[in-house]
């Protein structure tokens, strides 16, 4: 019975202790009002760079590409075709330069491998599923799944073309 | 203490009666090994497939019911005949032409005798044709996108039943006429039936690549009811077998007056010696008015074309085309055998089985041996044509199917049981019952050279108690059976929608790999539709306003409209820019007259929206789609009728 009782202190300490610990935190302020006078709410405080500023060019991402070579000139035909890819099949979530649904592909090559460009195109949900940086952007991004678009190779590859010239 | 000393006496309790239990358990299933052998020769573990099809044909749902085999699991319901709410079918701008008939838009129908396209007497997978028995019409399917692709209306024709059965090439796809009628149609009395009635038995080509239907020629046959019809093949193929009854002409109580005559016909078409006389001119052609309505998958669009004439042919025209095989009694299925030398006679009111020989009908023929004639037609005497008489097999046969060892297997209401008997001694190897009062059966391949064998299936009329209670109404049941030992094996008891009447089933490889995933982009060809963000408009022309609409996770583009009038036709044309496998979305609006929309990726629909009040009114997804589905939505702003407001749209901004 002894050895009951102290096993149930344990538990009780271990819960209380546990409990404890979130008093401490302060209430985040929140207001709803109309949009002429908009409500100040606190910009949330800096929890590090989000993953869509993060630069990680060694991470080649998971997925069918596993190494690539880019050409130092740009292939201006095959950039142009990916514009073409890219307007038809991306635009209802992505525009060039700025964030919309999802990020904007401007100076993407400067932050991501282009394997790793590659493989979040061809397999985004494996890439979500494998990648940690993926699965950082799809939070950042309020779980937006980005879409299988079903291209092929040939057109992710110009897609990826048309991204060096923005 | 003592608390805790209790505490492990109750603990071992509880803990013998369960290893108490596990023992029985195992004891009962030790004594019943048969019971759980039967239970593993259905399961399909989790995220495995089944191997077979099965199509269902609903009855009175209209449409056609997809199941898996051997578990029993049912997968889609196919909308055929029926406006389908769920979809959008019969309710989108694209589909209504589908239903559209010479007696305008019918919402409805009912289905009857699915069966699948051959390829040299081997079921071949593409596509499964099935007919409306009120309305009379035959609809191809398409097994790649399980979408309706064609109707065609029957003209002369009335109570659909002996349909829709191909031929071992797929040249035709038949529809005989239940219900006589005159022809044409025109205002009589209908005691004059007798002799003025016709019945029309239709022959639709079916062409080879995309299936299209086009009505050959009509046989116009004397007034009786054509009830089943089954194809010749092998030695047989270019006849066609049809079942009647009413051979009496009643038009009255044919429950009584259509049973007098102690033998009904079997009539055999050589349709091959028809078509022949049809592409040398013979026939004639007649005024008619029907509709044809083809879905076509690149515009996702269908159309409905009235033809004005039909080419009908009189039997008495062409010597050598059609007889009549004396067969007792009110024959229900009409059913051919795998080589195509027998044809089975369930005379429903008979407790015998008849059975033909076609060799022997061929000699008949030949020594011009006939009994009589029905209005010109040669009745063949019942002895001369006669293979065998599988005797008292049960009561009230129906329908007979085959399997690939030389059995057949026919389905008995009155006496609800299935009977397993040999082909060519026609002696009963086993009898199972049903529950309960079964109508037809299936083995998969069934009508056609190749049987599969394994499984057969039999769709009974009644339920009773077979499963919970769901009030007065109840789902058919249906009850599947291991067929490949000496006798058959009850596997499975499992609900089917609708009014099953008839089904048609295969192995599932050649549908599984020609399944479609989705609809490209790139081959979309949609009058309205919007490809990508750039396409996207709002456009008005009179009170017309026609909205170019996009979908993906999870947004619509564009989600906010203003200068939308109350008296206004709204289109939302609406395109599901998704390319991947099962990403359908939705669309609904409050106050949709119609029904929602399902789009599948890569497809454009149409929903018309006429708003009939003031106000901003939301639209939203209506398929869970992704985590962000409850945020796809948008707003239109309807004003008053008169109101002065442009029309603007946006996403993703203000509309300033």
């Amino acid at each position: 019975m002894k050895t009951t009782l102290k096993l149930m202190m344990v538990l009780f300490v271990t819960l209380l202790i546990s409990c404890g610990g979130k008093e401490k935190k302060e209430k985040e302020k929140i207001s709803y009002g109309r949009k002429e006078a908009p409500a100040k709410v606190d910009a949330p405080k800096d929890v590090g760079t989000p993953a869509s500023k993060k630069v990680d060019l060694t991470n080649k991402g998971v997925g069918p590409i596993t190494s690539m070579t880019l050409t130092t000139e740009i292939d201006q035909k095959m950039a142009a075709e990916g514009a073409e890819v890219f307007k038809k099949m991306c635009t209802a979530c992505h525009r060039p330069n700025k964030k919309f649904i999802g990020p904007a592909p401007k100076g993407l090559l400067e932050r991501r491998s282009p394997e790793w460009i590659m493989n979040m195109i061809l397999d985004p949900e494996g890439m979500v599923k494998n990648d940690a940086l993926a699965k950082e952007l799809l939070i950042e991004f309020n779980g937006s799944p980005m879409a299988n678009q079903n291209l092929t190779e040939a057109e992710a590859r110009s897609v990826l073309e048309y991204f060096r010239t923005l | 203490m003592k608390n805790l000393l209790k505490l492990t006496i109750a603990l071992a309790f509880v803990f013998g009666t369960y290893t108490s239990c596990n023992n029985s358990k195992s004891s009962v299933s030790n004594s019943g090994g048969l019971a759980s052998n039967v239970a593993e020769k259905v399961y399909v573990a989790p995220g495995e497939h089944d191997s077979h099809y099965a199509f269902i044909s609903g009855g009175y749902s209209g449409n056609l019911t997809v199941y898996g085999l051997p578990s029993g699991r049912m997968f889609k319901e196919i909308p055929v005949f029926s406006q389908f709410p769920t979809s959008g079918y019969g309710y989108s701008e694209e589909t209504k032409p589908m239903l559209n008939t010479s007696h305008g838009f019918i919402p409805w129908g009912d289905s009857h005798h699915p069966d699948i396209s051959q390829t040299n007497g081997e079921i071949d997978g593409r596509f499964i044709f099935i007919n409306e028995n009120n309305t009379p019409r035959i609809a191809k399917i398409d097994l790649k996108t399980f979408e309706t692709t064609e109707i065609i209306e029957v003209p002369n024709s009335a109570g659909n039943h002996s349909s829709s059965f191909v031929t071992e090439n797929t040249e035709y796809v038949v529809a005989g006429t239940r219900f006589s009628v005159p022809v044409p149609q025109r205002d009589m009395p209908i005691r004059e039936y007798k002799g003025n009635f016709q019945g029309a038995l239709s022959f639709i080509s079916v062409e080879p690549e995309h299936g299209h239907m086009d009505i050959k020629f009509q046989v116009l046959m004397p007034g009786f009811n054509y009830d089943l019809a089954h194809p010749g093949r092998g030695a047989s193929h270019g006849w066609f077998f049809f079942s009647t009854y009413n051979t009496e002409e009643a038009s009255t109580l044919l429950e009584v007056n259509a049973s007098q005559n102690d033998k009904d016909f079997i009539a055999a078409i050589n349709w091959k010696k028809i078509e022949e006389y049809v592409n040398n001119g013979g026939g004639k052609m007649m005024p008619a008015n029907y509709a044809h309505n083809v879905y076509d998958e690149s515009t996702h669009t269908a159309t409905s074309t009235m033809i004005k004439e039909v080419r009908v042919v009189n039997p008495s025209e062409v010597p050598g085309a059609v007889y009549l095989l004396p067969t007792p009694k009110s024959p229900h299925g009409c059913d051919v055998n795998p080589t195509g030398e027998y044809i089975v006679g369930n005379g429903k009111l008979s407790a015998n089985l008849t059975v033909h020989s076609f060799t022997k009908m061929l000699d008949a023929i030949k020594n011009e041996k006939f009994a009589g004639d029905a209005y010109g037609i040669p009745i063949l005497n019942f002895e001369d044509v006669l293979a065998g008489v599988v005797e008292q097999a049960g009561l009230g046969p129906l329908h007979t199917e085959f399997d690939d060892k030389g059995n057949a297997y026919t389905t008995f209401f009155i006496s609800s049981e299935v009977v397993k008997w040999k082909v060519g001694t026609w002696e009963v190897l086993d009898r199972q019952p049903t529950f309960y009062s079964v109508g037809h059966l299936t083995i998969p391949g069934g009508n056609s050279g190749k049987p599969q064998g394994k499984y057969m299936f039999v769709m009974n009329k009644i339920t009773k108690d077979r499963y919970l209670p769901t009030g007065p109404e109840l789902e058919h049941s249906a009850q599947l059976y291991d067929i490949s030992g000496d006798k058959m094996e009850l596997l499975l008891d499992f609900p089917t929608h609708g009014e099953p009447h008839y089904a048609a089933a295969m192995e599932a490889d050649l549908i599984k790999e020609r399944s479609q995933k989705f609809y490209s982009l790139e081959d979309n060809k949609h009058a309205h539709a919007a490809k990508s963000e750039a396409d996207v408009k709002v456009v008005r022309n009179g009170n017309e306003v026609h909205v170019y609409m996009t979908l993906i996770r999870s947004h619509f583009s564009p989600d906010n409209i203003e200068g939308i009038r109350v008296g206004d036709k709204v289109y939302f044309h609406i395109t599901n820019l998704e390319q991947d496998f099962d990403v359908p979305h939705g669309f609904a609006i409050i106050g949709q007259n119609t029904s929602e929309l399902l789009i599948m990726p890569g497809q454009t629909k149409t929903s018309v929206w006429e708003p009939k009040q003031v106000g901003v009114w939301p639209f939203y997804c209506t398929d869970f789609c992704s985590a962000l589905h409850q945020e796809m939505q948008g707003y239109v702003r309807v004003s008053p009728a008169n109101a002065n407001m442009p029309l603007k749209w946006s996403l993703g901004e203000d509309i300033e």
